[in-house]
């Protein structure tokens, strides 16, 4: 499908789903347009022409309004069964058992990334261990020897071509983790572990935002996700686990 | 002239026995001016926000500069008023008190006392609302929808306190005054329709008014029990949407007090009332539309029965779609493709609403008065703000778009200013049924196209703000040096343009305020069925606020349904419902 890139349109696209998402959504944005324009021109030119004298009959009927109608089921079956093509593949089931596992927590107002070092297993946390001040953002127990060699960071880097599993937790109130460049969009909710996973393709460095309204400083709950190569990755991990 | 008192008394009493009125056309009268000071206020708000967000700096005189927590305000009470006071009120209770039993024809509503109480309870709230403003913590920031736990404890930040009590008390009261109205609307439409008012023969405004007074007190009712609910949690230390082991600031706040509840829980009581109000704030738009749209094209509404059939299809859907709120939410995902394709549906019904619309005005040639235009208007933004509801209602692309400018977009086309222009409608075609006098054509005009112009200038851009991924509720764009600044930053000269014509749009309303100011006192005296219209509602006898003695015990009677034109006969070949038809004239229905 030939797709124009819009003036303010869609950010970059750095994700292996993305790529299907963002057709779908641009056919989505052209047939709302084109289905918008034609029902303005049908509107003014049924305003500005004369009238015609006769009344409507039953086949006029029938193609004024149950034909369209049909069109239109049609059409938006059609979107809602690939659009769900799609949310089945990126939600129905959980990453592969291969994937990097990494932990994102919202607190008001920033993201902390906890990776679960050599050992590949998070240490136990609670929330009565939580003490930022004492390097402690995320209540990792001392108690859990899988704990020992987690390693927790402000900004989230993931290697390229590789799945992620993150497991989505919030310690206070609801936060939005999203990652527009990732086509990526979920609450974290205090409670609750959410897993989303997704596939960075291009190196670089993007936005993570919060987009659900969790207080005064809301605005600028904001971090870095830094895809790097899998030696620039290897590298950074030996050089935070050290 | 509107509310002249009668001969006898001295003014004071008068004024006094008026604003305490149980006459339904005073009520309504009340709920239109409590809008209008609400909308006034609102809009107000919402122009300190596009000018903060280009002019984050900027010192607001007697104020200061706008702090994030001025601004969370500012969205929050903009909110709040926008789609309670306005849009809840303004259609619904206000034009349905002042139209509804005439239509049907009545000569009052079903419990003229409990409506004026309704009216002061909705009044109250709007006060303990606008005085959330002025306690100690602030105005609260949680947004229209004050997801917990953020409103569940005071602890969560500034306008967690007082301020969140204020506001929970105000929407409380609104839901009870809204109750009362939605028992009195649908007991006056079961009970008080006139000899010969059928099912089949009442005005499609009437099903609209009938339909948004169901879901209304379906839709209230659990908003009332959630915010009693969230109260109980703030202050009561019950566990409905608090988690185990919350910590705020480093503390743990919820491990003894509270149980183990779940935020969830909120978001599905809350958008189970939220879905069903915004076809509360739009269903009677609909149906003035559809009226309108007939009476200036002189011309049956298309499919009639199909149009109460979809007017009631899309209420009873309404109740099933809440979810699509919740598509990032911390739902099963396959919960996300139930609700999406409940949504899908709901794009139906709505579908055949415009196919009806567009096939009434088809090759009509209709007369281009001003309620003409603005209800032309409506349907342009319906369209428009509607065809991006089955984008959203994908989970796949709401994870996109979700809480994006383009979901601000999408719902301020096709509720705000579809819901507005239907309320313009309503405005410019009843003005000489209540004043007596017509509005300026002129005036309107100007107003319209102002109207129509800024609106579209404001809101299409905010799609495109969107899908660059800016959320809503930021209270600045720019600042810390990072991905996500360079992110923002390519939206600012967008919103700079929204924000002009933000300003624009505000602006163009004034002709309309000094349209209706200067008509009510030196308008053109209207003639009594000036639009020869065919509803009831223009019935001679049944003119609102007549000479007493005038309004004479004349049984009012439906011979037939409404929208009966003749299109041959040009603008004055009508048959209203109140003419009696000659038998050898009766043809089938």
């Amino acid at each position: 499908m030939a797709m124009v890139r819009m003036p303010w349109g869609l950010p970059r696209d750095a994700s292996a789903h993305g790529v299907a998402l963002d057709q779908h959504l641009i056919l989505n944005l052209w047939i709302a347009f084109s289905l918008a324009v034609l029902a303005h021109m049908i509107l003014l030119i049924g305003i500005l022409l004369r009238r015609p004298a006769a009344e409507a009959s039953e086949r006029r009927r029938l193609l004024i309004e149950y034909l369209p109608l049909a069109a239109l089921t049609l059409l938006f079956g059609f979107l809602a069964m690939r659009a769900e093509r799609l949310w089945e593949e990126t939600r129905y089931t959980g990453a592969s058992p291969a994937a990097l596992q990494v932990e994102a927590t919202g607190m008001q107002f920033a993201w902390y990334f906890r990776y679960p070092g050599v050992d590949g297993t998070f240490g136990r946390t609670s929330a009565e261990r939580v003490d930022p001040g004492a390097a402690n953002p995320v209540g990792v127990d001392p108690a859990d020897p899988h704990g020992a060699d987690d390693m927790v960071s402000s900004e989230l880097v993931l290697p390229e071509g590789r799945e992620v599993d993150l497991r989505l937790i919030a310690q206070d109130v609801i936060h939005g983790f999203a990652v527009p460049e990732m086509r990526l969009k979920q609450n974290a909710v205090p409670g609750q572990t959410i897993h989303v996973h997704f596939t960075p393709t291009d190196a670089g460095t993007y936005a993570i935002l919060c987009t659900q309204l969790c207080g005064l400083g809301h605005y600028r709950m904001q971090a870095n996700l830094r895809v790097l190569t899998e030696a620039g990755y290897q590298d950074w991990l030996r050089k935070r686990q050290r | 002239m509107m509310g002249t008192p009668q001969s006898g008394a001295t003014v004071r009493p008068r004024k006094i026995r008026w604003l305490f009125s149980t006459d339904h056309h005073v009520i309504g009268l009340q709920y239109l001016a409590l809008a209008c000071v609400a909308v006034t206020v609102g809009v107000g708000l919402s122009l300190f926000m596009r000018l903060h967000l280009i002019a984050p700096d900027f010192v607001v005189p007697g104020h200061g500069p706008i702090l994030p927590e001025d601004y969370l305000a500012l969205v929050t009470l903009h909110g709040t008023l926008m789609l309670f006071f306005v849009l809840t009120t303004a259609p619904q209770s206000g034009f349905g008190n002042l139209i509804l039993p005439a239509q049907i024809g009545s000569r009052r509503m079903a419990f003229p006392g409990l409506n004026a109480a309704g009216f002061w309870t909705t009044a109250l709230a709007l006060v303990v609302l606008l005085g959330s403003t002025f306690v100690q913590g602030g105005a609260a920031i949680s947004g229209w929808t004050a997801y917990p736990p953020l409103s569940a404890i005071a602890a969560a930040g500034p306008g967690q306190g007082l301020g969140m009590d204020l506001w929970l008390g105000s929407i409380a009261l609104f839901a009870v005054g809204t109750g009362i109205a939605s028992v009195n609307t649908l007991t006056t439409v079961i009970r008080f329709r006139c000899e010969g008012m059928t099912w089949e023969r009442l005005p499609l405004t009437v099903w609209a008014w009938f339909t948004a007074a169901l879901l209304s007190l379906i839709a209230f009712s659990v908003l009332l029990a959630a915010l009693v609910l969230l109260f109980l949690d703030r202050h009561a230390a019950t566990g409905f949407f608090v988690p185990q082991g919350d910590v705020l600031s480093s503390v743990v706040r919820a491990a003894a007090v509270h149980g183990n509840g779940s935020p969830l829980l909120w978001l599905h009581l809350f958008w189970f009332f939220g879905h069903p109000e915004v076809y509360i704030a739009i269903l009677p738009g609909m149906g003035l539309t559809s009226m309108l749209l007939a009476n200036f094209s002189r011309r049956r509404v298309y499919a009639y029965q199909m149009m109460i059939a979809t007017t009631l299809l899309i209420g009873g859907l309404g109740i099933l779609v809440w979810g699509h709120h919740m598509f990032v939410a911390g739902l099963n995902p396959f919960v996300g493709t139930a609700f999406s394709i409940s949504t899908m549906a709901i794009a139906l019904p709505s579908a055949a609403k415009v196919l009806s619309w567009l096939a009434t005005t088809w090759r009509s040639r209709p007369h281009f008065a001003t309620p003409m235009l603005f209800s032309l208007g409506f349907v342009s933004f319906f369209v428009v703000g509607g065809l991006s509801g089955p984008i959203l209602a994908q989970p796949i692309l709401d994870q996109y778009l979700h809480n994006t400018f383009f979901v601000v977009a999408h719902f301020h086309l096709i509720m705000a200013m579809a819901g507005v222009f239907g309320l313009f409608a309503g405005v410019y075609y009843y003005f000489p049924l209540i004043a007596g006098r017509y509005l300026s054509e002129g005036l309107g005009r100007v107003h319209f196209w102002g109207t129509l112009g800024g609106a579209y200038a404001t809101f299409l851009p905010m799609h495109m703000t969107g899908l660059a991924g800016e959320p809503r509720h930021y209270a600045q764009l720019t600042g810390i040096p990072n991905a996500a600044a360079r992110l923002l930053a390519q939206t600012l000269p967008l919103q700079r343009h929204i924000s002009y014509a933000a300003f624009f749009l505000a602006a163009s309303q004034l002709p309309f305020v000094w349209n209706v100011i200067r008509s009510a006192r030196w308008g053109d005296l209207a003639q009594p069925n000036p639009w020869n219209a065919t509803t009831l509602e223009w019935h001679p006898a049944l003119a609102p606020f007549a000479e007493e003695g005038s309004s004479s015990d004349e049984q009012i009677v439906a011979y037939c349904s409404p929208c009966a034109y003749d299109p041959g006969a040009g603008w004055a070949g009508f048959t209203p419902q109140w003419q009696e038809i000659p038998a050898s004239n009766v043809k089938r229905e």
